[in-house]
């Protein structure tokens, strides 16, 4: 709700608003106010205050704005509304359901249009888990109302202060969000009635929890490249900075469809309109496979795509992370992806520059590292209250200006992340896709989860790390043919550079746009990753470089029809027994 | 309500500040000096002072000259009456035909098409430029510029696209134009037909820079209302790193920090606010976008071409007369191919484009004086028939002739265990040693 107190416009420059404030207001930094333009209310955000001057953000475009019009102030910071009915919802970066502003406003977005992110008239079938007497603080749980295929917890208010006393519970029956499901008393006896939809500020970290946890088990993304050599941990961070067309964005949807996660969050941020566009079309009549539900039930979009408002294009990635702590909270596996994070620093660059601050390097504000390190420290792996653990992952791509890593966004983010998977324009050029390059990429992860990968083999750590080095061993072998040419090289050498193709091609290349090759189940990366270092371990003895070209060309192609075949089916075991007996009888041979 | 004021505090660069109250954000006013009266667009209020950039630059504008704010952002005229007739960069009609006053106008650069009212482009553009529509197919709502140094010929590339694509519309927008490009390009369409259903909005080299700003948002304004009616619409821009350098001019006259090169932080959001009209309306029509993007230098890393990559579906690197298949791109292929077109496109693809990867290392390691391998011989003469059949532009042929013709060259120069391709295709499509 808005409060009035008559300030006024002083100065436009593009989405940077100055208003003054009358003398002895008291305004709160990022707090919401309201420009008022011809009486309809442009949403904004305090981001400097400077004696009666304030300067805001405007969430929409300033077109149209005169001086001397009005300012409201909500004493409202700028929050996420949170509750059951998120998921399979599209929202813009403040969180209206873009679904409700097409009934109202048909192709284009308007301006100062604002619709509630829940639904308020739907009926949640509410169990309550307190009694009367209890007592609770933030964050415990109060009840639950099936969602989907989750249960969605619904607890005392993450805002709330103190222990509070269960007064009154509902009993089991339908609510819609904003009908009362409890009522506290504090220790001052105030009451306090509790809907299932809360709001919580977007740019303070929620920290409802006993404790945070060193991530120790693997989200499985489907993609080997990741699970295989640079697994990523539940609970853990990764960036992906790459030039543009290297990859990123398909790499991201990939891992949206395919990751083993309760919920993926994807926060399309500053791209293309045309990229969500395929999401929000396709998803509904994709399958789950763990499930067996529509995949857009597992999923919330928040786009803010690069033709929308800058500065909301900063708050999107905030009101994405706050949803996925939140479902963190309520004991879910979350996944959230941001593709890209470099336009939310240039929306922080942006609106810096026309506040004239001093800049840093390429013109980034001072504290962009700060911003950087504070955005993937909310990730994390927690122990809630019940003892049930939750966890946030967050995936973010980076677009490095130039292609360049050497920049300030991706040298920030690859000082705080657990993973980095570096693009590479000479692998998409040569459609070596996902175009992760492995010479330059790495996983804290891969040690920090031997424990758990052991499960897949008691050596998997072991092999892995053996199959990066071949990997570089062959680029060195590769380098040196590039001087001296294949004639200058001993066999061996040749045999050591053929075998990292062929991993290289089997396991690292994954085409995104084959049915059986887009997704490898763990299962199937076990088993076909310990064949392929069997065929790596395998002493071939070749009297010719044209005969070890000849033979190790076959048997790369058996394992590259191999990995189009399905899984444990006819093709494949033919395949797998083809390469078998080709090992087998090398070992003869010798 | 028309304001009038008359005393110019500031002129600086194309920028000029009036003191004036009442003004709105975006607003226009005409400037009036003894020589020439300008259109201008409030960019900054402060106070009430009233900054405004001059679209016909601030040379010769005096400090005692007149300001008329017109209280409303810049408008263009839209109706079918526009087809076929040419504009200059206000807007205003330059063929000598009859003018357009009674046509209701409409404001540019307005909002964004909410997401959820797109759908998922499938239209296949056959342009029979085999390295586009092999390699790199166009689809319809696609946006996409020729990355090409100067000197290359790119607005060939663009004319001959845009008699093919088969559009309902075709709107040429020419951002600092070489009058002669502006007369091949009116030749060129008037032999083909499409002059009738074209509409030009021309901003000449002679023409003031900061024109330029306006030429995309009328070209996009006019294009959107064409394709919310429901027709299928192509622009063509040439040359966006031209509209890129007027922005530049105005940021350095606003003492704003650059962030690269002297090009603005918003770079991105500039370049994207236009790229991004281009749309698949639900239940309507659509705007697919060719822009040109001429690369200084031939620098693909410089700011203009590295913001642009990032923005659109892809790109057409044009060098050397030919497209190069490695920084080419459709990022939008893959929903046509194997889809729209044949099911053998997308494994033709990529196998053509690894084994010419490796024709191009094979040519570098004979380059350096290496001993020439039988394996050699067959990659270099697969690189010969690769240019010679796909990507000299001369070659005009439709998808299907272009896919027989892949499966043929890799026959010639490979057997089919070293193409990659899987067995079931090579059963099927592999050339028969009968046929
Ligand atoms: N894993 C993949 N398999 C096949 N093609 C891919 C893959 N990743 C990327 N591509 C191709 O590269 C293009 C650009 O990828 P994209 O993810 O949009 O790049 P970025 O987001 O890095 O700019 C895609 O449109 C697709 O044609
Ligand atoms: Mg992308």
């Amino acid at each position: 709700m808005a409060h009035p107190i008559n300030s006024r416009v002083i100065a436009v420059n593009g989405p940077l608003v100055t208003a003054e404030v009358i003398r002895d207001q008291e305004v709160t930094m990022n707090e919401v106010a309201y420009v008022m333009w011809n009486d309809i209310p442009l949403k904004s955000e305090v981001i400097r205050i400077r004696g009666r001057l304030v300067d805001i953000q405007v969430f929409e475009s300033t077109t149209g704005l005169k001086v001397g019009d009005q300012v409201d102030f909500s004493r409202e910071l700028l929050s996420a509304t949170l509750g059951p009915g998120i998921l399979g919802q599209i929202y813009d970066g403040l969180q209206n359901p873009l679904n409700m502003l097409e009934n109202t406003q048909g192709f284009f977005l308007k301006r100062g249009q604002y619709v509630s992110a829940l639904d308020q008239t739907k009926k949640w079938d509410f169990t309550p888990l307190v009694a009367k007497g209890d007592q609770v603080k933030a964050g415990h749980y109060l009840g639950y109302v099936p969602e989907g295929i989750f249960r969605h917890h619904i607890m005392v208010p993450l805002s709330y202060a103190g222990i509070g006393e269960i007064v009154e519970i509902a009993g089991q029956g339908p609510f819609a969000v904003g009908e009362t499901i409890a009522v506290l008393r504090n220790g001052d006896s105030e009451h306090f009635s509790v809907t299932m939809e809360q709001k919580w500020p977007v740019k303070m970290p929620i920290r409802a929890y006993n404790e945070r946890l060193l991530p120790s088990r693997p989200l499985l993304t489907q993609c080997r490249l990741i699970d295989v050599f640079f697994p990523l941990a539940e609970g853990g961070t990764a960036c992906i900075p790459g030039p543009f067309g290297a990859g990123k964005t398909v790499l991201q949807q990939i891992i949206s469809r395919y990751a083993e996660a309760d919920v993926v969050l994807i926060v399309a941020c500053g791209e293309r309109a045309g990229e969500v566009v395929e999401t929000i079309r396709e998803f509904p009549d994709l399958e789950d496979p763990k499930t067996g539900k529509s995949l857009m039930d597992r999923t919330v979009i928040i786009c803010n795509t690069s033709s929308m408002p800058v500065a909301a294009r900063e708050a999107s990635i905030y009101t994405g992370i706050t949803l996925g702590e939140y479902f963190r909270q309520i004991g879910m596996k979350v996944l959230l992806l941001a593709d890209s994070t470099s336009r939310w620093a240039q929306a922080l660059r942006e609106s810096s520059a026309r506040m004239e601050e001093i800049p840093g390097e390429e013109a980034f504000p001072a504290y962009l590292e700060s911003r950087i390190a504070a955005l993937y420290e909310r990730a994390g792996l927690v122990r809630l209250y019940n003892n049930e653990t939750g966890s946030l992952t967050i995936v973010g791509n980076v677009s490095p200006a130039g292609g360049n890593f050497e920049e300030p966004v991706t040298q920030n983010t690859l000082k705080v992340v657990g993973a980095f998977y570096g693009l590479s324009r000479s692998r998409s050029d040569q459609r070596r896709y996902p175009a992760i390059d492995p010479l330059i990429s790495w996983s804290l992860y891969l040690r920090q989860l031997e424990e758990s990968l052991s499960e897949r083999h008691p050596k998997w750590v072991e092999l892995v790390e053996e199959a990066q080095s071949l990997l570089h061993r062959g680029s060195e072998v590769h380098q040196m043919m590039l001087v001296v040419g294949e004639e200058g090289i001993s066999i061996d050498d040749l045999v050591v550079y053929l075998k990292a193709e062929a991993v290289d091609a089997v396991c690292l290349q994954q085409d995104a746009f084959d049915k059986v090759e887009r997704a490898t189940s763990k299962e199937r990366q076990v088993s076909d990753f310990l064949l392929l270092m069997e065929m790596v371990h395998h002493h071939f003895s070749f009297e010719s470089k044209e005969q070890a070209k000849k033979e190790m060309t076959n048997i790369q192609n058996i394992f590259f029809q191999m990995k189009y075949a399905p899984f444990q089916e006819e093709a494949y075991w033919a395949y797998r027994k083809e390469i078998e007996s080709i090992l087998k009888k090398g070992v003869k041979s010798e | 309500m028309i304001i009038e004021h008359s005393r110019i505090t500031l002129i600086q660069g194309d920028i000029i500040a009036v003191p004036a109250t009442g003004i709105q954000y975006g607003e226009l006013a005409v400037v009036k000096s003894k020589r020439k009266s300008s259109l201008a667009q409030v960019i900054r209020l402060r106070g009430d002072e009233v900054f405004l950039q001059v679209f016909a630059g601030s040379r010769g504008v005096a400090t005692g000259d007149q300001v008329r704010f017109l209280g409303h952002p810049m408008q263009v005229a839209f109706g079918d009456a526009m087809l076929g007739r040419v504009f200059n960069g206000s807007g205003d009609p330059i063929d000598g035909g009859p003018n357009l006053e009674t046509l209701p106008r409409l404001e540019i650069g307005g909002p964004s098409v909410n997401p959820v009212k797109r759908i998922i482009p499938r239209g296949f553009i056959e342009t029979r430029v085999p390295m586009i529509d092999v390699f790199n197919p166009l689809v319809e709502s696609q946006k996409l510029p020729i990355f090409a140094a100067a000197g290359e010929p790119y607005n060939q590339l663009l004319s001959r696209i845009g008699m093919r694509a088969d559009a309902d519309v075709v709107i040429l927008g020419g951002i600092g134009m070489k009058y002669d490009e502006y007369l091949k390009f009116r030749i060129a369409f008037e032999q083909a037909g499409v002059l009738p259903r074209t509409i030009m909005f021309i901003h000449t080299a002679s023409d003031p820079v900061v024109e330029r700003l306006l030429v995309p948002d009328m070209s996009l304004a006019v294009a959107e209302q064409f394709g919310v009616r429901g027709k299928r619409v192509l622009v063509l821009l040439t040359d966006m790193t031209a509209f890129a350098d007027a922005m530049k001019e105005i940021a350095i006259s606003m003492d704003q920090v650059p962030s690269n090169l002297g090009y603005p932080g918003s770079l991105y959001s500039d370049l994207a606010a236009r790229y991004e009209k281009a749309v698949d309306f639900q239940d309507a029509g659509s705007i697919t976008i060719l822009a040109v993007t001429t690369m200084p230098g031939d620098d693909v890393t410089h700011p203009v071409p590295d913001n642009t990559g990032y923005i659109t579906e892809g790109q057409f690197y044009l060098k050397n007369g030919v497209i190069e298949p490695f920084g080419s791109l459709s990022r939008l292929k893959q929903l046509v191919i194997g889809k729209v077109t044949r099911e053998d496109h997308g494994y033709i693809m990529n196998s053509m484009i690894r084994l010419f990867a490796k024709s191009r290392d094979v040519e570098q390691k004979l380059s350096m004086g290496f001993e020439k391998t039988a394996e050699d011989e067959r990659y270099l003469r697969y690189g010969q028939l690769f240019y010679e059949r796909f990507m000299d532009l001369r070659v005009d042929i439709g998808i299907n002739e272009a896919l027989d013709l892949g499966w043929k060259t890799l026959k010639e120069c490979f057997s089919a265990d070293e193409v990659g391709i899987k067995q079931e295709l090579i059963d099927q499509y592999w050339p028969g040693t009968s046929g």
